[in-house]
C-alpha cells in the first residue's frame, strides 16, 4: 500500500522517477527546478536508481542529449525551469517531430527581464507550439501521478511523444506536502518497459532526422498534428487506468462547483486551490460562481471545454504570462477561439496576473470574479486587465 | 608514403557506408574524407550528424547515403546528441535491456558546427569524458549557407562575410586552433587528417574510434566551390596543404605530440594559395606575413613534438 509522507514536491518528483526507472537523466541547474535533479543525482550517487546522468554544460544540451537517449531507446527524464526551457526552445521541436518520448518536469518560472526567479506562466506559454503534450498540476500529488501517467503516455506506440509536465515554481516546486507515494510493485505494474519501436542499432540501420524538402515537409507537419490531436485518446485512457489502479482520477478540464455556475473561473496550476477557497466563499455569499481548471494544454481540449462552459454566461479567465501587444492573455485567446463558432458562448473577461511570484490571495480572486462580472455586463475599453498592477 | 595508392585499395574494405548518389559538389574534399573515415569505421557505429553541408547533401527524403544508424538534429547540438546516445547505450546494455554489441558512437560536424555554434556542446561532451569519437571535417567556412567566415577561415581569405574589398584583406583573424583546444580538454586522442592521405586518416579515425573516452580527429577539407578553385585540385591541394606546413598531420595521445609526416623542406605557401581564388587578392606583404605566421607555427608544433618525445624518451 502505498504510505502517505511529508515530502517536498522536488523531491517526490524524483522519487517517482525512481519507480520509473529512467535510463537516462540529463540536466542543468537552473531555479526553481534545481532540487528535483539535485534528488535525482543523490540517488543516482546511492545507486538506487540505476541511471546515467549526465551533467551537461547547458539546457540545450540537456534537451539535446536527451534526444540521443531517446532515440536509442532509452527511457529519459529531463527538468528545467523559465531561461532553461527558452535556451531549449529549438529542440523541443526537434523532440517532437523525430517522435522522442521524452518526459520532462518544467518548474515554471518568469522570463527576464529584470530577472526573476519566481513563478509564472511565461515559459510554458512560450513553447506553446512545440508540438509536446502538455499537463499542468495544481499541488504535489497531482504532479507525482502526472510523471508516472507522462512515461506511459510518452512512450505508448500510438503516442510516442515528448511530455512536460508544468508545476509552478516554488508555489509547488520547493513546498513540502503530504503526498501518496505509490509502491514499486505498484508502478511496475502500471508501467510497462519502454520499447521504442525503431533505435538507433547497427543490426537494423535507421536514419533519423532527415532534410525535409517542401514536397514533403507539408504531409510531415501533418502527420505530427494528427498524431498529438489522436494523442487525446491515449492520455485519457492513462488517466482512466491510472485512477482505476491509485483511485485519483485525472480530466483534461478539471471542475469545482461549477456545474449550474452562471459565472465560471478558468485558472491553470497551483492558483488554482486558491480560487477554490475564494469560490466557496462566494458560493456561500449566495453568489452563483464555479472553477473550472484547464489541466491539458496540448492536445487543447476543446470538447470538454465547451461542454464546461457551455451553461455560463459569463467566463473569467486567468493568465500568468502576457502576450505583448496582443489581444489577451495566451489562454485566454486560445478560450476565445475554441469557443467562438459555439452557438451559444459565454461572455470571456480576460485578466494577466500572477506574473513574477505575486501571489493572488482567496480575496484577491473573489475581486477578479467581482470585476469580471462588472466588465462582462459594462463592457471595458481594454483587451485585458491585468490584476492587482501599480501604474 | 609514396605507396600509399598501392596499399589503400588492398587494405581499405571495399564497402561504402557512406553511399555514392549523394547531391555533393564535384570535388568535394569532405565526401572524400566522410568516405574514407566510413571504411575506418565500419558498420557497428550510431552517427550522429550536426546540420551542413554532409547533412543536406546525403539525407534528403526519400534517399540516406548513410548504410549505418544515423541521426540528425540541429546545428550545435551534435556532441550533446552523441553524448545522449552514449549514455542511453551505456545504461541499457548495463541494466540488460540490450545485449553489448560494443557499438560505438561517432559525431561528424562542420567547421562552423564545430569550431563556432558547437564548440560549448563539444567542450561539454570531451569534459564529461563520453566515449566517442568526433570528427570535424573543417573545409574553412560556412560552405552550406553559402561561404561565409567562420573561426576556421584563414587569415586572409575572401568569404561572403569576409569579403576582399578596397579596405579589406579578407578574413581579419587567425584560424582557431581547435586541435589544442580539443587537447587543452586532456581527452586520450587528438588527430589531424587530411583525405589527400588516405591511409593515415583511414588509420586515425579507427585509433579514435578505438581509444575509450572522447577522440577527437580534425580533418582537412578541400571546397573547390568556396575556395574557387577546379574540382580536379582537390587532392593536389590537399597534399600542398601540408606539404607547406599550414595544415600539419600530427596526433596528441595522452598529451604527447607526434608529427605524422615532416616534409624535408616545407614548401612556399604561394604554391598553395595561388591555386585557390579566395586568396587571390592578396598582396606579397600579406602572402609573406602569413608565411612567416605559417613556419612560426609549424616551429611551435614541432617544439611540441621535440618535448613529448623528451619525456616519453627520458
Amino acid at each position: 500500500m502505498a504510505q502517505r509522507v511529508g515530502m517536498e514536491v522536488s523531491v517526490a518528483i524524483g522519487e517517482m522517477v525512481r519507480m520509473a526507472d529512467a535510463d537516462v537523466i540529463a540536466a542543468y541547474p537552473i531555479t526553481p527546478q534545481t532540487h528535483i535533479v539535485e534528488h535525482l543525482a543523490e540517488l543516482v550517487a546511492d545507486g538506487e536508481l540505476d541511471a546515467e546522468y549526465i551533467p551537461v554544460e547547458s539546457e540545450h544540451s540537456a534537451m539535446s542529449a536527451c534526444l540521443g537517449a531517446a532515440a536509442a531507446g532509452a527511457r529519459t527524464f529531463t527538468a528545467t525551469a523559465g531561461q532553461g526551457l527558452e535556451l531549449m526552445h529549438e529542440v523541443l521541436y526537434v523532440a517532437s517531430s523525430m517522435r522522442l518520448p521524452v518526459v520532462m518536469t518544467v518548474a515554471n518560472r518568469a522570463l527576464s527581464a529584470p530577472l526573476s526567479v519566481w513563478s509564472d506562466h511565461s515559459d510554458a506559454m512560450a513553447c506553446r507550439d512545440t508540438g509536446w503534450i502538455q499537463i499542468f498540476t495544481e499541488n504535489g500529488q497531482e504532479v507525482v501521478d502526472n510523471v508516472l501517467c507522462a512515461f506511459r503516455i510518452a512512450e505508448d506506440a500510438e503516442v510516442l511523444l515528448p511530455v512536460m509536465v508544468h508545476l509552478d515554481g516554488f508555489h509547488l516546486s520547493h513546498v513540502i506536502e503530504p503526498i501518496l507515494l505509490p509502491e514499486q510493485g505498484e508502478v511496475s505494474a502500471f508501467l510497462p518497459p519502454n520499447k521504442y519501436p525503431l533505435p538507433l542499432n547497427p543490426e537494423k540501420p535507421v536514419a533519423m532526422g532527415d532534410f525535409g524538402p517542401p514536397f514533403i515537409y507539408t504531409e510531415a507537419k501533418w502527420a505530427q498534428e494528427v498524431n498529438l490531436k489522436k494523442s487525446k485518446e491515449t492520455i485519457l485512457n492513462v488517466w482512466r487506468q491510472f485512477g482505476d489502479s491509485f483511485r485519483r482520477h485525472y480530466q483534461p478540464v478539471e471542475h469545482y462547483r461549477s456545474d449550474d455556475a452562471k459565472v465560471l473561473l478558468l485558472t491553470m496550476g497551483s492558483f488554482s486551490e486558491t480560487a477554490m477557497t475564494a469560490i466557496d466563499s462566494m458560493r456561500s455569499d449566495g453568489k452563483d460562481v464555479g472553477l473550472i481548471r484547464l489541466r491539458l494544454w496540448r492536445p487543447f481540449p476543446f470538447e470538454e471545454l465547451r461542454q464546461a462552459v457551455k451553461n455560463a454566461e459569463v467566463l473569467i479567465v486567468l493568465d500568468r504570462a502576457l502576450s505583448f501587444g496582443g489581444p489577451a492573455g495566451p489562454v485566454a485567446s486560445e478560450i476565445k477561439a475554441a469557443l467562438y463558432n459555439q452557438q451559444t458562448r459565454p461572455k470571456i473577461v480576460s485578466f494577466v496576473g500572477g506574473l513574477g511570484g505575486r501571489d493572488i490571495t482567496a480575496k484577491g480572486f473573489t475581486e477578479i470574479v467581482n470585476r469580471g462580472i462588472e466588465v462582462a455586463q459594462k463592457g471595458s475599453k481594454d483587451e485585458f486587465e491585468i490584476f492587482g498592477v501599480r501604474e | 608514403m609514396q605507396n600509399y595508392t598501392v596499399f589503400v585499395p588492398r587494405l581499405a574494405p571495399a564497402t561504402e557506408n557512406f553511399a555514392p548518389g549523394h547531391r555533393a559538389c564535384i570535388g568535394c574534399g569532405e565526401a572524400l574524407a566522410v568516405r574514407l573515415a566510413c571504411k575506418a569505421i565500419g558498420d557497428n557505429v550510431i552517427v550522429a550528424n550536426a546540420t551542413g553541408c554532409m547533412e543536406i547533401v546525403a539525407s534528403q527524403v526519400p534517399y540516406t547515403s548513410w548504410r549505418v544508424p544515423w541521426i540528425h538534429t540541429l546545428f550545435e547540438n551534435t556532441a550533446a546528441v552523441a553524448s545522449g546516445i552514449e549514455a542511453g547505450l551505456k545504461a541499457m546494455i548495463r541494466k540488460g535491456q540490450i545485449p553489448d554489441r560494443e557499438t560505438k558512437v561517432v559525431a561528424i560536424a562542420g567547421d562552423g558546427g564545430t569550431v563556432d555554434i558547437g564548440l560549448q556542446a563539444l567542450s561539454g561532451a570531451m569534459e564529461r569524458g563520453h566515449d566517442f569519437l568526433y570528427l570535424c571535417f573543417d573545409n574553412e567556412a560556412y560552405m552550406n549557407t553559402g561561404i561565409q567566415r567562420s573561426s576556421a577561415t584563414p587569415f586572409g581569405a575572401s568569404t561572403t562575410t569576409s569579403p576582399a574589398g578596397k579596405v579589406s584583406m579578407g578574413q581579419f583573424s587567425w584560424k582557431k586552433d581547435m586541435p589544442a583546444i580539443a587537447a587543452a580538454h586532456n581527452i586520450p586522442y587528438v588527430a589531424t587528417a587530411n583525405p589527400s592521405y588516405p591511409f593515415d586518416l583511414m588509420e586515425k579515425v579507427e585509433k579514435g574510434l578505438m581509444t575509450k573516452g572522447p577522440a577527437y580527429v580534425h580533418i582537412y577539407s578541400v571546397c573547390p566551390t568556396g575556395w574557387r578553385c577546379p574540382g580536379d585540385l582537390t587532392i593536389r591541394i590537399g597534399r600542398l596543404a601540408t606539404e607547406t606546413g599550414i595544415f600539419p598531420l600530427y596526433e596528441v595521445e595522452d598529451g604527447q605530440y607526434k608529427l605524422n609526416y615532416d616534409p624535408p623542406k616545407l614548401q612556399p605557401i604561394t604554391s598553395y594559395m595561388k591555386l585557390q581564388g579566395r586568396f587571390r587578392h592578396l598582396p606579397p606583404e600579406i602572402i609573406d606575413k602569413i608565411q612567416q605566421t605559417i613556419i612560426e607555427k609549424y616551429q611551435e608544433l614541432k617544439e611540441k613534438v621535440a618535448a613529448s618525445t623528451g619525456v616519453a624518451g627520458g
